[in-house]
């Protein structure tokens, strides 16, 4: 009469390996953290540039028009790889690519940049950390796209590849021409 | 998989914890702060690292964390708004506690469902083990 119930556990059981197993497919993507920045205005920052240390660029002198902006460090083998998107950003994106140089030495930063070329349009450099704290930055590579009017649109967690290229270059294509009908 | 070993490697760490100083021990006005300090990095997630605490983690980003909440404690700011402060960058990840929301209904409640399904089981089974034996008699 009550044999049915015996399958309930098995049926559970299946159930639990199925919802695992579906975990295992997604356990990289899941390492990716949303950021609640997305949608918010670029925190502030006063920051030095890495070519001209004594010139100071402000998130004000930013605004006004769309920008990427790519968290990159000489010690981040990531920013190796990633490095022939960003070349390839500075030749094709509408929008400028700003770079922030993250928790680097200085010499270390004009040795690489000299090694493997600079993309960037402008590198602010953060040694000590605490703009990339307020951006919500947990590692390097990582890319925001913001809009002219100073806020977050988009985040790219990791390194650039074809598919992030391709999303980032419709994204600023997008911001870019909506700057210009407005 | 590679992406994560690689945020593991160290950068360059200027100072650590508010102190110019990386290996000079942390000082505290009072007791109190050095238990709220210990207690906030125990339960603030390293971002990087992520199955380690703040208190654990050798990330250079997570010594930087901790040098924010150790100045932040020493610039009066209550464990609230310090847990705030992390969650507005890092959201709800970064809380190993996290709050009672819609999206975390099922992680708070899970646990208490699956224990009364399996009370509301034994006591089930119980009574007709009983009734067996009664009938057994």
């Amino acid at each position: 009469m009550t044999r049915w119930i015996l399958v309930v556990p098995v049926l559970a059981f299946m159930a639990l390996v199925a919802v695992l197993l579906g975990g295992l497919e997604t356990a990289d993507e899941r390492q990716l953290i949303d950021s609640p920045l997305v949608g918010k205005p670029v925190p502030d920052f006063d920051l030095p540039t890495l070519h001209e240390p004594e010139r100071r660029v402000r998130d004000d002198d930013l605004a006004g028009a769309p920008y990427l902006l790519n968290v990159w460090g000489s010690w981040c083998p990531a920013c190796r790889i990633e490095h022939p998107w960003i070349v390839r950003l500075d030749e094709e994106a509408p929008v400028p690519l700003i770079g922030l140089n993250w928790k680097d030495e200085r010499t270390d930063a004009l040795r690489w940049l000299e090694a493997f070329g600079d993309g960037w349009d402008l590198h602010l450099v953060d040694y000590v950390g605490d703009t990339a704290i307020d951006l919500g930055v947990y590692g390097a590579p990582e890319t925001f796209l913001v809009d002219a009017e100073g806020i977050i649109v988009h985040k790219h967690i990791g390194p650039i590849d074809e598919r992030s290229f391709a999303d980032l270059m419709q994204r600023a294509a997008a911001l870019a021409d909506g700057g210009e009908e407005t | 998989m590679l992406f994560a070993l690689i945020l593991l490697l160290p950068a360059p760490v200027p100072a650590q914890d508010g102190t110019d100083n990386p290996i000079a021990p942390l000082e505290f006005r009072s007791e109190t702060e050095r238990a709220r300090y210990h207690a906030l990095i125990g339960e603030l997630r390293c971002t990087v690292c992520q199955n380690q605490a703040l208190a654990s983690s050798d990330a250079p980003l997570a010594a930087d964390l901790r040098r924010t909440v150790y100045r932040q404690i020493h610039a009066g700011r209550t464990d609230t708004e310090i847990r705030q402060f992390m969650r507005d960058r890092y959201g709800d990840f970064v809380l190993y506690n996290p709050p009672l929301a819609g999206h975390t209904l099922l992680l708070w409640a899970g646990p208490p469902l699956l224990l009364i399904i399996g009370g509301i089981a034994a006591v089930f089974i119980v009574a007709r083990r009983r009734r067996m034996l009664a009938r057994a008699d």
